[in-house]
């Protein structure tokens, strides 16, 4: 599947979800595992568009889906400021609703909805971002 | 983002349709702010045509019902499946209650 460029708005959040569609459907996930990466890739977009670039709006989103033997690689490239949502720790959840706040629920999401999620950050090259999700009949 | 609202005796509908994402979730807040800004605190929440929640529509959700509450309450309505197993899955679901049609979402006011 080729990489797919996305300019810095959210209004191409939903072009993304459209390619994403297309990729999940093309390695043979369910419709709850198309959801979980329609989920996981938004939050992910959203938070580059959002937090990784500041007032700033990123030269480069290239997506590029990776069918792989039990499932699919996403793998989201930026060159934003280095942000490593895996390390962000996850938001008080079980606590009333008074007390929620809202912090970290997107990245928290993502990584709920992915099996694997892997941040590296280079000077060079920019911020790579490896998700995986098995297909459910692999596990 | 088309929003169509109806007045109930002792509640108010909210419907929308596709995706609620971070494009689109300021627009959501500000017709519920409007609604609460008028002092209503029971609201039906219908998302039979809604297809995705992206967190940004959650914590729309979440500010709406911390404004109702105690007094009244924001109810849904016809959580898409997809959409309901993600709030479960980070716990959040218990933050709403849900109910598979509109008539009776209305008439528990």
């Amino acid at each position: 599947m080729p990489t797919q460029r996305f300019s810095c708005s959210l209004n191409n959040l939903e072009k993304i979800c459209d390619y994403i569609t297309t990729c999940t459907e093309e390695a043979g996930l369910d419709e709850s595992e198309v959801y979980a990466v329609q989920l996981a890739v938004d939050e992910a977009s959203t938070n580059i568009i959002e937090h990784g670039y500041g007032e700033e709006c990123p030269s480069r989103i290239d997506i590029t889906c990776e069918k792989i033997d039990d499932g699919l690689k996403v793998v989201i490239y930026d060159d934003a400021r280095p942000f490593d949502p895996t390390s962000v720790p996850e938001p008080e959840i079980n606590v009333s609703l008074e007390e929620l706040k809202p912090r970290g629920l997107g990245i928290y999401l993502m990584r709920k909805m992915m099996d694997d999620v892997q941040y590296q950050s280079n000077p060079d090259t920019g911020n790579t971002l490896t998700m995986i999700k098995r297909h459910v009949k692999c596990r | 983002m088309d929003i169509q609202t109806t007045d109930f005796k002792r509640c108010t509908l909210v419907k929308t349709s596709g995706r609620i994402d971070g494009s689109n979730a300021p627009t959501l807040a500000q017709k519920l702010k409007e609604i609460t800004g008028k002092g209503i605190r029971n609201i039906v929440f219908d998302m039979g045509e809604v297809t995705f929640v992206a967190s940004a529509g959650w914590w729309v959700l979440i500010d709406t019902q911390k404004t109702c509450k105690p007094s009244g309450e924001l109810v849904l309505v016809k959580v898409e499946k997809g959409i309901k197993d993600s709030l479960n899955l980070v716990g959040m679901g218990s933050y709403f209650r849900t109910y598979d049609d509109v008539t009776t979402a209305v008439g528990d006011f």
